[in-house]
């Protein structure tokens, strides 16, 4: 089970703060995004923006990283800190 | 909300903060600068809302952050910074939740034996700050709420160090 988390806009227009998804071996980023939206089809706009970035277990990653069972996977918009 | 006080792996030299809570620019350089005559350069900026952005009138400002997140990454960004410069103590205070105008957003503060490496290296960590760590602001404005869109000229100058 894969826990995914959502922040910021994303977090608002999704209306979710997080799920846990089932994922099989060698699955990417990529393929999370699509899963999530083959399961929540009103998500395709959202999570279809090539401004979504990811981070696994608190790293930024690339959508092409390998994701396991147990990983935390969070979804969000470009920062805007500082 | 949490307070987070971590020293780095690296150093002892480290204080990063991510709190609702306010503080005081003065008592940070206090910190700084106690216990250390080695360093003649104290670089610090401070980080303020401001009543106007993109030519709307602001009136306050929300930031959201992800906690397990925001300490690890503002530690990974000062380590940088002490693998490209020759620094000492470094300060780095976000703050988060809802904030009023000229309210204190973010303080960073550098000491070094000289200006060059304190100045540069305090610029670096605001710069990646913006477009690494993992915050988000919301403002409230006088027409709505906006989430604030992140700028290409942030990415674009921090790729430059």
């Amino acid at each position: 089970m894969l826990t995914i988390l959502f922040f910021a806009r994303l977090r608002e227009q999704l209306g979710q703060t997080s799920v846990q998804l089932t994922i099989t071996e060698n699955t990417t980023v990529e393929q999370v995004l699509t899963q999530l939206i083959e399961e929540h089809p009103s998500w395709q706009s959202p999570l279809s923006s090539n401004n979504i970035l990811a981070a696994l277990n608190q790293q930024m990653v690339s959508k092409d990283t390998v994701v396991s069972a147990g990983d935390e996977l969070a979804f969000f918009p470009p920062v805007t800190g500082g | 909300m949490t307070v987070t006080d971590l020293n780095s792996a690296d150093s002892i030299d480290t204080k990063v903060r991510v709190s609702e809570a306010d503080f005081n620019a003065g008592d940070e350089i206090a910190l700084l600068q106690a216990n250390n005559q080695a360093d003649g350069a104290v670089v610090t900026f401070t980080g303020r809302v401001r009543k106007q952005n993109e030519g709307q009138q602001v009136t306050g400002l929300f930031l959201e952050h992800y906690p397990a997140m925001t300490a690890l990454s503002l530690n990974r960004i000062v380590d940088s910074a002490r693998a490209k410069w020759v620094i000492n103590k470094v300060v780095v205070i976000h703050r988060v939740g809802q904030l009023n105008l000229g309210d204190n957003i973010v303080f960073v503060g550098v000491t070094s034996a000289h200006r060059g490496d304190a100045f540069a290296a305090a610029e670096f960590i605001m710069d990646y700050l913006k477009i690494e760590a993992p915050f988000w602001k919301k403002e409230t404005r006088t027409d709505g709420e906006v989430w604030i869109d992140a700028r290409q000229s942030d990415q674009d100058k921090a790729i430059t160090w």
